[in-house]
């Protein structure tokens, strides 16, 4: 049997994504620039795909820019926002678990010469906005706070954080990295004050390759690709019309049935966390409360057992998850995520995280919980002495 | 400018009767190692020496780096074909060579060394050698003879067109790879044992390897890293076949059963007497090993000892005087070192003590190894029967 259990690194297509990715690479393959009848028919798919993200955000559709996926949505905002509004202020205030597609590019505004305020979290991986309002200055021109953690599924209050700053410092950006949380949360940009959100297609079932940045009308920002001119001149480049069309598709399908969905996947979450219960030394990462934390992730450690010990065990049973985060596994040493909330060394060395979708099963579940129960008494037996 | 390359040997050159089999192998190595670059080539032995000829536009620095991969070559002199043979035609393209090479500014000393292998042209090699030097002196007023002790040696060969250079690029030197038996390397996926793989292939031996793989603890990447790593090492050594041995049952017995500061040890004897089997399998001669003396605590004297006693064949040890730093700059010169360092070290670091034997006693250890009498058998025979292997070649 196959388990599938790293939704947070991917998701499987849905069909009728693969569907219309195909049909727009052999039917309707014009480029939406051109002017004949085959780009006209293109461009259908993207206003299509304009609308359904506009209408599940309840923003206007000239806010939507399509990008490559989460990681330029992340660059975007925070260069194209240090960069046009440096006279203001080169201040940002981020936090000190965002995924390294807001944590790299923070880094390098750095080392450009803007100020990089990383707020600390709690053990539960979650920001107290008191923190965040301490480290508030006029001259802060962004916000950066990841909604959903990507390692151990901690929510972070981005409600709260956009009404305090649009009561206090209306001038500052308020970006929210989304790519964890979009199809999994109903997220309202406008009535949570949110000015920028980045999400990814390829985490809800959608294309590898996709993604969008929704930009406030409100925010002053420059582009972060030049070129052609196209999305109004914001993000050039052909539109990856088989990329937007299956976000689009992608989307609205997930977001028909958001609680659902998450009810689905929380009924898993406990079921796992319970069935591993008895192992023994088991120490589950992030919020403790399984419905407080995201419903797709559940970062277990199992001490005394390296993470990738026991993820080959699991891959050799069919079983995939990950060791930390999956983008983190190509670096060497610890991740930020775990060094941040304070996880002693051999939590940090033997966390697991499974993460789910809505495609996912209970006898997936059930399968794995069977197969820990199998491995994991036995792979303590060697650990070193 | 340069359409061959002239291919200097040095130690061939003196293996007697077994001359023609060392030339044979070499020009073998230097059509595979051809193979991966840009243009189409033919390689000639003419009395003595093997040219390369390239037919038309090719890559002249990616044939370089080809040719430098190849062991036995000492030399590469790239050199000036001139097809039209008439005797002012060549004088004015010699000229235009020296002027092209050696352009003014640095002014050089210089001769001229003509040979005419073909009796057929009308001027002989004493007349080449004055009318040349003299063309390049009225081209070239920068130059000046030294017939003596001269910057440059301008080599002139008369054959079916007349062949002119004056430069030659080091080769890796040793001897042809296939010319002198072979050897079974054990490969992990550090640092050391592709450098010792590539020094003894240098001395012509084919190689094979053995490579432990400890699933789940260490991974998939893991291994795809060490046979990246054959590949490296055979763009040098040629083709290597690598047995990927999967030694999780037996590492775990031995962690079960015998002294866990003994383990490295006993582990590393287990390790020569599988690589014996696919030694004996692939005709091999001898192990090849990356150890260097005291570089870790497996490596002491007395470890290697150790692990040397369970040995029938010879065990080399080209790495064995070496320390850390001199192995690391063979590594990166062969290249090799940037994926020795990724990351997908073995996550069997478990299964090292904290605080291993330095001064094991063979007895000890052996006494420790009869623990494992009645397993051990098993597990190396299905060791052995369920190992994958695959042929790596150093083409692309």
């Amino acid at each position: 049997m196959e388990a599938y259990l790293d939704n947070s690194a991917t998701t499987r297509c849905y069909e009728e994504v693969a569907d219309i990715v195909r049909k727009t690479m052999l039917e309707d393959y014009g480029n939406p620039s051109s002017m004949h009848q085959k780009g006209v028919d293109a461009e259908k798919y993207i206003r299509k795909s304009t609308e359904i993200l506009s209408g599940i955000l309840k923003v206007k559709p000239g806010e939507i820019y399509f990008t490559s996926g989460g990681t330029e949505s992340d660059n975007w905002a925070l260069f194209g926002t240090a960069l046009a509004n440096r006279r203001r202020g080169r201040r940002i205030i981020t936090t000190a678990i965002e995924h390294s597609a807001i944590a790299a590019p923070a880094a390098a505004l750095e080392a450009m010469g803007y100020e990089v305020v990383r707020l600390p979290v709690g053990r539960d991986g979650v920001l107290d906005i008191q923190d965040l309002a301490n480290a508030m200055t006029e001259d802060t021109v962004l916000v950066s706070v990841m909604m959903v953690n990507n390692e151990i599924g901690a929510v972070e209050p981005v409600a709260e954080i956009g009404e305090m700053l649009r009561s206090r410092y209306p001038d500052t950006y308020f970006h929210v990295d989304a790519i964890q949380s979009f199809g999994k949360y109903p997220i309202c940009p406008k009535r949570m004050h949110i000015d920028m959100l980045s999400v990814s297609g390829h985490k809800i079932h959608g294309p590898k390759g996709s993604g969008f940045l929704f930009i406030d009308q409100r925010v002053k920002i420059n582009p972060l690709i030049y070129g052609g001119g196209q999305q109004n001149g914001m993000r050039s480049g052909t539109d990856n019309v088989p990329g937007i069309a299956g976000l689009g598709t992608a989307a609205a399908r997930i977001c028909a049935s958001l609680k659902e969905n998450a009810e689905h996947m929380y009924s898993l979450k406990e079921r796992l966390a319970e069935g591993v219960s008895d192992l023994g030394n088991i120490y589950i990462n992030g919020p403790s409360d399984l419905r407080k934390g995201a419903p797709h992730i559940l970062n277990i450690s199992f001490q005394g057992i390296r993470s990738e010990v026991l993820l080959h065990t699991l891959e050799s049973r069919g079983i995939s998850v990950s060791a930390g985060s999956a983008c983190s596994s190509h670096r060497r040493g610890g991740s930020a995520t775990m060094e941040a909330i304070h996880a002693p060394r051999e939590i940090m060395e033997s966390s697991v995280r499974f993460s789910f979708s809505e495609l996912t099963t209970m006898e997936e579940i059930n399968y794995t919980v069977q197969v820990l129960h199998e491995v994991v008494p036995g792979l303590r037996r060697f650990t070193r002495k | 400018m340069y359409q061959a390359f002239l291919i200097k040997y040095a130690e061939i050159g003196i293996k007697g009767k077994n001359r023609h089999l060392f030339e044979d192998a070499l020009v073998h190595h230097i059509v595979r190692a051809l193979k991966r670059v840009d243009g189409t080539f033919e390689v000639t032995r003419e009395m003595g020496r093997i040219y390369v000829r390239a037919d038309g536009d090719f890559d002249y620095e990616g044939a370089i780096e080809a040719l430098k991969t190849v062991f036995g070559i000492a030399g590469i002199s790239p050199v000036l074909i001139i097809e039209d043979m008439d005797y002012d035609n060549v004088k004015a393209q010699v000229a235009a060579f020296v002027k092209a090479v050696y352009p003014e500014g640095t002014p050089r000393t210089f001769k001229v060394v003509a040979r005419r292998p073909n009796k057929k042209y009308p001027h002989d090699s004493m007349e080449l050698n004055a009318d040349l030097g003299e063309a390049v002196l009225l081209g070239c007023p920068w130059m000046k003879v030294d017939v003596h002790n001269p910057d440059v040696v301008l080599s002139v060969e008369v054959r079916q067109s007349v062949y002119v250079y004056s430069e030659t690029i080091p080769g890796p030197g040793g001897m042809p790879v296939g010319s002198n038996g072979s050897a079974e390397l054990l490969l992990s996926g550090g640092i050391d044992s592709p450098v010792a793989g590539y020094m003894i292939a240098k001395r012509g031996v084919k190689i094979d390897a053995v490579y432990f793989h400890a699933p789940p603890y260490t991974s998939e990447r893991a291994k795809q890293k060490v046979v990246d790593l054959a590949k490296l090492v055979a763009r040098y050594a040629g083709q290597i076949r690598l047995h990927i041995v999967n030694f999780t049952d037996i590492q775990m017995a031995i962690y079960e059963k015998c002294p866990h500061e003994e383990l490295t040890i006993i582990m590393r004897r287990y390790m020569m007497r599988i690589a014996e089997i696919f030694a004996e399998q692939d005709g091999a001669l001898g192990l090849i090993t990356g150890e260097s003396i005291g570089q870790v605590a497996s490596q002491t004297a007395q470890s290697l000892l150790c692990t040397n006693a369970v040995c029938t064949l010879p065990v080399y040890r080209p790495l064995i005087g070496f320390d850390k730093q001199e192995i690391v700059d063979r590594a990166q010169q062969i290249g090799t070192f940037d994926t020795s360092i990724l990351p997908y070290e073995d996550c069997c670091t478990i299964f090292v003590a904290k605080h291993p034997v330095t001064h094991p006693i063979l007895k000890v250890i052996e006494r420790s190894e009869h623990k494992l009498d009645d397993v051990i058998g098993p597990l190396m025979k299905e060791a052995v029967e369920t190992t994958e292997t695959i042929v790596v070649d150093g083409e692309n």
